[in-house]
Parts: structure tokens; C-alpha cells; sequence
């Protein structure tokens, strides 16, 4: 089986599940992003022939959207939340920890492709913050020191 | 002798201070003691600075202990958990924490006593005794009960959420929908996730009620992408409901009809303005629509939608199950009910407030917040989320209400309180409000998508400083072609903690 082929079977099932809802665009996005970790270019303009939709209209939603992704993710998405409340408890100071550390910027990958580094704006965490996300685990009054304990349990279950 | 009930919290909050941990580590610890207990993962009661807040149910109430953490588990049960103990993490009665006691729980009420999946938890706490009563009651009859309770919505605008329900009502056409702004993106709130993960069933009551009281069959709720604890527990709940015959082709046996799915966002704070929201809900582009028309006339797919927060929409359980008058006596002024206000950034004490209207910002920071975290004076509070003034201590005294708080230049917004001390800089701060709005503008008007972006650059040249008179100048200018120019609050209220900034901390500038 081909490349192709499965991005194709993988689109239809997705475009499938969601075809009689209301607005099928987004949780079909999402049920491949799911799958996938990203939506792949080649996959616009499946979506757009199976929703009949135009091109345009399905790659205008992925830019528009900061969940959705057109390259594959590290193993694992960290999320640092950049928002106000986070800001008051030293989220400043945790981002440059951040970059430092790990060498990328936000919407980068690590060499090692472990992780990718992404901002957040919330996570509804606020009263214990600054607050960071790694997959979908939240994680509270996170300090530099807390943050290398954390991605240092993320190299360890390699 | 049946064996204890322990109570661990599920909640996000709960669990990012490492609830999960706890709870199997006193599991684990019983096992090991030969001890029986019955593991319950209840919701939050909302108080964070105290999570994880670990409860035993005994003959005379609850009673707490917190913050566990996952070393504390084996002192606790050698100094006698879950039976009596004077462990220094013991806080007695739960019912006895001054901090919640004094609080007025409405909305709130359940939170943290039940396991928020379950049924009869909540019929047992008065749930579901709302719906009942509307099945008995005409479309007209429930709209009019919204009116009388004063109930005013709660997302952020404060709009009588009886007099838009009049209007999908009265709006002809067979298909109207219920929608759920659950995109809580503002800084500072947390609310309404609390009240999903702690009382999910409250919403569903409240969109069914909704449901009955316009003519909708059809309920969404909007959830943001950043809750994933909250979409486990929605999802599970909406099936449980469903099942139990709360939703689907005949609510209740009274052969009216009411579904409702669960959406999930993808990363986009304007998708909390409700226009933007609906377009993204047609699987657009989360782009703001020209109102009118209201999306009580031409909502989702054109068609009259009720758009609500979480709290009113909970709320509206409470007001039908209590009555109007009741929920009306609450508060002040025009600000009826509850206000539920969140606690967080660089505070002591934070977490979830609900009490009556009325109470200062002072009083709030200082008596139930305790102050700082850090220990150091406070010196800015924002209240609103990122579009809310910064106000200085002179100010601290305003009583939260819309009114009020409108009159010092402020907006009490979704209830976000953000405390910050000394060490802040309020230039980044108005520099971040910018940015924030650069980052997040939807792009369809130019004053909110072009005006963020040189905000940006023009505080960036004040804080440098070389030509302060030209480059405040240029700002003003630019907050006024923001705030009149904008399509909708993105855009035009940026300028909010922009100027207050300025205006109350002018020494941070350069």
C-alpha cells in the first residue's frame, strides 16, 4: 500500500465521520490532525474535493487556526502559556529558560525530534500559575528548575 | 462498618498540583495497611491555593486536608487517615474554611461535593429539579421566569439573557439552535471550566432548559481546544445524560426533542466573540460578523441561536429550580445574582469567588486572595482578561459590579482577576495587549488587525524613548481608530489596558 493511498483512506474516514455534521470541516481537520499529528499539504485538496469545498476554503481554515499543523510535531508538544496571569507569576522568564534550554523557538522542533515548542494563550490554570501543557497533562507553578525535571522526564521514557 | 469514602478532585487545577498522583498513592497506601476506602474522584470546590484538597466523609461531615502532595500520603496515614487526625494538613470541616464558608454558592453549589459524573449526586443536590419544573411551564412562561431573575449574561457583556431568548423565540422558523460559548480564553478566568468539570450536568440542564424555552432542538457547546480534562468529563456526561433519558428524541418522557454535541475549538481566542464563534462552528474561518444581524435572528446557518455563556446557561438551572425571586435577591443595583469572580496571577490565595455583587476590589485581593504570592505589594490588578484596564491602587476600592466598575474606567468582563506586584513593567504589559491582539485578531478590520501590529511598534519606540511627545501622540491616535473602528471587542478594547497603563504607571514608560 502506498503512501498516497492511506493519506487518502485516512481523509475519507475522517471526512466520513463528520459529513452529516454541521460544519464538518473542523472536526474533520481534527480527526486527522489526531491521527496524524499534522495535516499533511497533500491532504487539501482530498478535504476540499470530499466536502466540496474549494482549496482555498480548507487551507484558509488550517492557516487560520494555531492548532492546526502542516509538518509533523515532535514525540511530544509542550505548550507554555504566554497570557497575563502567567506573566504575573514569571511566565517572562520561564520562556527565555525555555528557549535556552531546549535551543528553539516557538513552532520548532527539537533535532532530536522529542519536542516541539509552542506557545499558549490560557489554560484556564491561572490561579496556580505559570502554567505549562506537555500532550494533555497541565502542569502547575511550574518554575525553571520544574520545567527541567519535567523534559528530563520526557528524555528519560525514551 | 462500610468503608470510608476519600474524596480526590479530577479538576484540571486539581490535577496539574498532581491529584492523580495522590489519589494512587492513597490507594497504594491503603493496600499496603490493609485499610478499605472507596476512592471517589469528586470536582473541584474551586479553592486552588488549597488543591490538592483531599476529603473524608465521616458521621458529622467532610472533612479536608490540603495541599497533599504525593510525599505527604504516608505521614498522613501513619498519623491515623482517614480516621481522626491532627495532622498538620488536616483542616477540619470542610464546611468550616473560612475562605469558602463566606462564600455565596449559586452557581457553584455542588462544585466539589459530588463526583460530577454522577446522576444521582446530582439529583441528590437539587439537580435536575429546573427541568422538571420547565416541562410544566409554556416557551413563553420559562422566557419570562429568565426575565424576572434579572440574569444578565455572564461571558462578558452582561446582556439580559431573558430579553435575547424573547428574541429567538418570538423569531419565526421551526429550526432555532442552543449554543454554548464554552471558548474561555481570557487570562485569568477559569470559571466555566470549573463549572464543566465539576458540575457538567448543571450546563446540560441549563442548554435543555434553553432548549424548551425558544423552540431549539439543538444544542452545541463551543469548548476550546486548551480543556482537555474538560472535554473528557463533557463527553462522558453528555452520553450519561443521554442515556438516562435527560437528552435526545424525548426529553423526560415529554416527548420534546433535545440533542446536544460536544465541539471542540482549534486555537483561536476570537472564537469566544459569538459571531466568530458561529462561523467556526459552520467550519469556517473564526471571522466576526457585522451585527446586525443578531444571532438571535440569523445565528448558525442564518437561522435564530441562542449564543450563551456556561454560567448563564448554569445558572438558568438554578433560577428554575429556586425561582426568580430568589436568584434576583442577590446582588446590587442592576447587577443581580451572584458574581463569580476567579482569583489568580500573582496572588496568595486564589481560586474560585462567588458572592453577592458589591464586594470591593480590595476586599477581594486582600481578604479572600490574602495578598500576593510572591509577598511583595501588589501593584496592578486587571480585571476582565486581556482587554481590561489595569487599575492601580487608587482605585481598589470600586464594588465589582458592571456598573461600577464601567464608572472607573474598568469592565468586570467574565470575572478575571490578575494580581501583579511591584516587579511588574507596565510598558510590557501594554506592550502584551498589543501584541496579544496582533497575535489573535481575526484580520477583518483593519484598525484591530494593521493598529495592533504598529501598537506594538509605537510602544516599543516610547520605551526607547526617542521622540516621547510624537510617539505618545501616535498612540493615542492609534487607540482612538481602534476603539471607533473596530468590528468588535478584540479590536476595540485593546486599547483598555493599553491607556490605562499609561495613564495609571506613566513612569514604566521610558
Amino acid at each position: 500500500m502506498s503512501a498516497a493511498v492511506s493519506l487518502q483512506e485516512i481523509v475519507e474516514a475522517a471526512v466520513e465521520a463528520s459529513r452529516d455534521r454541521i460544519g464538518a470541516l473542523l472536526p474533520a481537520l481534527h480527526a486527522i490532525q489526531d491521527k496524524l499529528g499534522h495535516v499533511p499539504p497533500d491532504a487539501v485538496p482530498m478535504i476540499a474535493n470530499a466536502l466540496n469545498l474549494s482549496r482555498a476554503e480548507v487551507h484558509g481554515v488550517i492557516s487560520f487556526y494555531h492548532d492546526f499543523r502542516t509538518e509533523p510535531p515532535g514525540e511530544h508538544t509542550v505548550q507554555l502559556c504566554r497570557a497575563e496571569a502567567c506573566q504575573a507569576m514569571g511566565s517572562r522568564e520561564l520562556e527565555r529558560h525555555a528557549r535556552q534550554k531546549l535551543g528553539v523557538s516557538f513552532g520548532q522542533t527539537t533535532p532530536d525530534g522529542l519536542l516541539t515548542l509552542e506557545p499558549v494563550y490560557c489554560l484556564g490554570n491561572c490561579a496556580c500559575a505559570p502554567s505549562i501543557r506537555i500532550n494533555d497533562e497541565v502542569h502547575a507553578r511550574v518554575s525553571p528548575a520544574r520545567f527541567d525535571e519535567l523534559i528530563a522526564g520526557l528524555e528519560a521514557a525514551e | 462498618m462500610t468503608a470510608p469514602r476519600v474524596f480526590v478532585p479530577r479538576d484540571a487545577t486539581a490535577c496539574a498540583l498532581g491529584a492523580d498522583r495522590v489519589a494512587e498513592a492513597i490507594v497504594a497506601a491503603a493496600a499496603d495497611r490493609g485499610i478499605e476506602l472507596v476512592l471517589i474522584r469528586n470536582g473541584s470546590r474551586g479553592a486552588f491555593w488549597l488543591e490538592p484538597l483531599v476529603e473524608v466523609e465521616t458521621t458529622a461531615g467532610r472533612v479536608a486536608f490540603g495541599p497533599v502532595d504525593v510525599d505527604a500520603v504516608p505521614g498522613l496515614f501513619e498519623a491515623g487517615f482517614p480516621g481522626d487526625t491532627d495532622h498538620a494538613l488536616a483542616l477540619g470541616q470542610v464546611t468550616g474554611i473560612d475562605w469558602l464558608a463566606s462564600q455565596q454558592r449559586l452557581t457553584f453549589a455542588r462544585a466539589g461535593w459530588t463526583d460530577p459524573l454522577s446522576l444521582d449526586d446530582y439529583r441528590a443536590q437539587g439537580g435536575y429539579v429546573g427541568l422538571a419544573r420547565a416541562l410544566d411551564l409554556s416557551s413563553q412562561q420559562i422566557v419570562d421566569e429568565v426575565k424576572e431573575s434579572g440574569l444578565r449574561g455572564r461571558g462578558g457583556a452582561a446582556f439580559p439573557t431573558g430579553i435575547k431568548w424573547q428574541t429567538v423565540l418570538d423569531a419565526p422558523g421551526q429550526r432555532k439552535f442552543i449554543v454554548c460559548n464554552a471558548d474561555e480564553g481570557d487570562s485569568g478566568t477559569f470559571a466555566d471550566r470549573l463549572l464543566m468539570e465539576s458540575d457538567p450536568y448543571q450546563l446540560i440542564e441549563g442548554m435543555t432548559i434553553a432548549g424548551l424555552a425558544v423552540g431549539a432542538q439543538e444544542g452545541f457547546i463551543y469548548l476550546r481546544s486548551e480543556y482537555p480534562h474538560c472535554k473528557a468529563v463533557l463527553t462522558e456526561a453528555l452520553a450519561r445524560a443521554e442515556r438516562a433519558g435527560y437528552l435526545g428524541e424525548d426529553v423526560c418522557g415529554s416527548g420534546q426533542r433535545f440533542r446536544i454535541e460536544l465541539r471542540i475549538g482549534a486555537g483561536a481566542y476570537i472564537c469566544g466573540e459569538e459571531t466568530s464563534l458561529l462561523d467556526s462552528l459552520e467550519g469556517k474561518r473564526g471571522l466576526v460578523r457585522f451585527k446586525p444581524p443578531l444571532p438571535a435572528i440569523e445565528g448558525l446557518l442564518g437561522l435564530p441561536t441562542v449564543v450563551n455563556n456556561v454560567l448563564s446557561l448554569g445558572a438558568v438551572s438554578t433560577i428554575l429550580a429556586d425561582g426568580a425571586s430568589h436568584y434576583r435577591d442577590f446582588g446590587s443595583g442592576r447587577s443581580r445574582g451572584t458574581l463569580t469572580v476567579q482569583l489568580a496571577g500573582n496572588i496568595k490565595r486564589g481560586g474560585l469567588v462567588e458572592v453577592p455583587f458589591g464586594l470591593s476590589l480590595r476586599d477581594l485581593v486582600m481578604g479572600y486572595g490574602g495578598g500576593t504570592a510572591s509577598g511583595r505589594p501588589a501593584r496592578a490588578i486587571q480585571v476582565g482578561g486581556p482587554l481590561g484596564s489595569y487599575l492601580p491602587e487608587a482605585l481598589w476600592d470600586t464594588p465589582l459590579d458592571y456598573e461600577a466598575l464601567a464608572e472607573a474606567g474598568g469592565m468586570l468582563g467574565h470575572g478575571g482577576v490578575v494580581v501583579f506586584d511591584d516587579t511588574v513593567d507596565m510598558a510590557q504589559q501594554a506592550r502584551f495587549a498589543m501584541e496579544f491582539c496582533a497575535v489573535e485578531s481575526c484580520g477583518k478590520c483593519t484598525p484591530c488587525r494593521v493598529g495592533s501590529a504598529r501598537g506594538v511598534e509605537v510602544i516599543d519606540r516610547l520605551i526607547a524613548g526617542r521622540d516621547r511627545a510624537r510617539d505618545l501622540k501616535v498612540l493615542d491616535d492609534l487607540c482612538d481608530t481602534m476603539v471607533d473602528g473596530s468590528l468588535c471587542a478584540m479590536g476595540g478594547l485593546t486599547p483598555y489596558p493599553v491607556r490605562s497603563a499609561l495613564k495609571h504607571f506613566p513612569e514604566d514608560f521610558g
